[in-house]
């Protein structure tokens, strides 16, 4: 599904992505753990077309094609997603037209027929409600407003709605309390599938007892620097990032 | 604003100066007439100041006398009437090169519109309301307009009155002419209406619109004003529009600039009785190099009146803004609330804008304030919009949308508001 190496991706001056190699097969979720600074939403950032970044090598095949040849829109159109680590709000654009825009303007760039209103309605009727998204909720500005939580649960609204095939989470769980961090990784496991991938980047094991990963990688300095089982960030969770400090500088 | 009277050596110089001047001087004299000494003492104003200049501090950033280099001939005054812009319900009159074309039969009860012409023959007491202010304090757009006055609407809604279809007065320009018109509009106490204006006229033609139109809205009259301003891209605009208002009365005007070469709009709102509110609201969508100044003047001359002054302006390739606000609180308007605010987007590094809030407060217990930015769209959210799958331009329409859209929210008729909303939306594919 996702192929990445030898990435390296600089803003300005400042080379951030130093040699990162993932690969993330179909089906697997994958989770991303290292210290703050590491580059993790800059990796975010860069599969997912934020032109401030700059590639100077390397290549990303994601289902088959060539990611870093696409537009931010047409990488969405062609499915993937990123749930931001910190929303934006987005004032006078109605959060409802917001999404349906969002929507038809993805079947669009896949050729496919716009949503008919009543399919839209129905569609909003039944993923909104199972993440506490109220109808006022829905009629507000993008994200206007919203508390932390919400704006996290309006993120996997937005993801139930567009059903990409890679889905990167960036700190789905900062800010969440613990009934809304239930909401938000139900949410998530309900779009588990075998046609999907997942990158969940995180800083807690907590997160991931709740969206349990098939695989964990350590990033730290640009790089993965280790890859193991989830069984690692209980690990991490007892040793902390020192062990990778020496050989990465 | 006035243009203050200014000692200029030789007032009229310039190749467009002396084409007015020649206006002026074919212009029939009338006699002993209100109404003749009235135009004869504006052209004097015109040819005493010629065209403001950059040293005229209300026209600084719109320097009319190095941006107008052609006055092209006047109208004949008998053209057909032409298609215009229409709005879903509204009673339409259409000036057509400033020939008023037949006049809507099924206005309600109340509700008198007729021609300048026949108003100004038939001496109709209604025309005494032009004029109140001293033809000498008159800028040129102004002047020029009362010295070659005769085309034009006047429009009357009877006390108690409430009209409840809008009325529409339209202008469109069909030619590379000079057209003066005039709207006079009289709302007496209590009553309500929903105004309409529309100018337009062909693209590649130069042509020049100088339409004034003087409103009055009385005790406890209810006005919404719309003004469109579509005019051919090598079209000049000059608008000027004059407010008065009684007490109590709630007077809501949003304006529309989406055309001409240069434009310019000079509103003038004078609160004449305490309980009222007045918004001036408006947004402006301006490409290539056009010119476009909105330049404000709201008169707290009795307390305890509101004003909301809201203007949106949309700058694309090397277009041209300028916003100029002020709000004046005199001494005895206590209690004034004022609250002025530009706001400008930059689509282009090419783009100026220029914008000038002001407020002189002579009482102290009021509440005003104003504030203007000026910036690019916001990169965080296009990029949040893109990464959802809205295409560049997709996203940067929604954005702009968003930000013209909290001023056109405040034109109370959804029908009127669509209209708008549509053809906002199709300058910006226009952009495309
Ligand atoms: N626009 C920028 N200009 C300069 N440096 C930047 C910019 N954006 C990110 N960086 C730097 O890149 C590095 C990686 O940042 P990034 O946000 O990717 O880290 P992270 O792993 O997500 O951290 P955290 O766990 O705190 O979220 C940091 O040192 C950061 O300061
Ligand atoms: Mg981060």
């Amino acid at each position: 599904m996702l192929d990445i190496r030898n990435l390296h991706a600089r803003i300005g001056d400042k080379e951030i992505i130093k040699g990162l190699n993932l690969t993330v097969p179909a089906g697997e979720v994958h989770a991303i753990m290292g210290p703050n600074g590491s580059g993790k939403s800059t990796l975010s950032y860069v599969l997912s077309g934020k032109e401030d970044y700059e590639v100077t090598a390397g290549s990303v095949m994601f289902d088959g094609r060539d990611l870093l040849a696409l537009t931010a829109s047409e990488r969405a159109a062609a499915g993937v997603f990123l749930a931001f680590q910190y929303p934006v709000e987005v004032p006078g654009v109605a959060n409802m037209t917001f999404l349906r825009a969002a929507l038809n303007a993805q079947r669009r760039t896949r050729g496919e027929a716009e949503i008919s209103t009543p399919d839209f309605l129905r569609l909003i009727k039944e993923k909104a409600p199972p993440l506490g998204i109220s109808q006022e909720m829905l009629r507000r500005g993008v994200n206007v407003g919203f508390s932390g939580g919400e704006k996290k649960r309006n993120e996997v609204l937005q993801m139930a709605l567009l059903e990409p095939k890679l889905c990167i989470l960036d700190e789905a769980d900062s800010g969440l309390d613990i009934d809304a961090l239930k909401v938000v990784s139900e949410g998530v496991n309900a779009l588990r599938s075998p046609e999907r991938s997942m990158l969940v980047i995180t800083h807690y094991q907590r997160l991931l007892d709740h969206i349990v990963p098939d695989v964990i990688h350590v990033m730290h300095q640009g790089r993965i620097v280790r890859t193991g089982g989830k069984e690692l960030a209980l690990e991490l969770e007892e040793t902390g990032y020192a062990a990778y400090g020496a050989d990465a500088a | 604003m006035t243009t203050e009277p200014q000692a200029d050596p030789r007032p009229v110089r310039t190749a467009a100066e002396q084409a007015f001047a020649a206006m002026l001087a074919a212009a029939p004299a009338d006699g002993s007439s209100r109404i003749g000494a009235l135009r004869r003492d504006a052209a004097a104003a015109f040819l005493r100041n010629g065209l403001p200049h950059r040293r005229v501090e209300a026209w600084h950033y719109t320097d009319l006398r190095a941006l107008l280099r052609a006055a092209p001939p006047r109208a004949p005054g008998d053209a057909a009437p032409a298609e215009a812009i229409a709005f879903p319900r509204a009673a339409r009159v259409t000036l057509t090169d400033g020939t008023v074309g037949p006049l809507p039969a099924d206005l309600p009860p109340g509700v008198s519109l007729l021609s300048l012409a026949d108003a100004i023959a038939a001496d109709h007491p209604l025309l005494d309301r032009l004029g109140a202010e001293a033809p000498d304090r008159y800028d040129a757009a102004l002047a020029l307009n009362t010295a070659l006055l005769g085309s034009g609407v006047v429009l009357h809604v009877a006390a108690g009155v409430t009209v409840e279809r809008p009325i529409q007065v339209a202008q469109v320009v069909t030619g590379g002419t000079s057209v003066f018109t005039r709207l006079l509009v009289v709302v007496e106490e209590g009553a309500s209406l929903s105004l309409i204006e529309s100018f337009e006229g062909p693209a590649g033609v130069p042509y020049l619109d100088d339409a004034v139109a003087d409103v009055f809205a009385g005790d406890g009259a209810v006005l919404d004003h719309v003004r469109v301003q579509a005019e051919g891209a090598a079209a000049t605009h000059l608008g000027t529009l004059g407010i008065e208002l009684g007490r109590a009365a709630r007077y809501d005007l949003f304006v529309l600039t989406l055309g001409a070469a240069l434009s310019r709009l000079t509103v003038r709102g004078r609160f004449g009785g305490p309980g009222s509110h007045m918004g001036v609201r408006g947004a402006s969508l301006l490409a290539g190099r056009c010119h476009a100044d909105v330049t404000l003047f709201v008169d707290h001359a009795v307390g305890g009146c509101d004003s909301r002054e809201l203007f949106k302006t949309v700058l694309a390739d090397a277009a041209r803004g300028v916003f100029q606000g002020k709000i004046l609180v005199r001494p005895d308007a206590q209690k004034t609330d004022g609250r002025m605010m530009s706001q400008a987007l930059l689509l282009s590094g090419d783009a100026e804008m220029d914008n000038k809030p002001e407020l002189e407060i002579f009482a102290d217990d009021v509440q005003c304030g104003h504030g203007a930015t000026v910036g690019a769209l916001d990169g965080k959210m296009l990029f949040y919009l893109m990464s959802r799958g809205l295409p560049q331009r997709e996203a940067e329409m929604v954005l702009i949308q968003a930000f013209v859209g909290e001023a056109v929210e405040h034109v109370a008729d959804p029908a009127v508001r669509e209209v708008l909303v549509a053809r906002m939306a199709a300058w910006l594919a226009a952009r495309g």
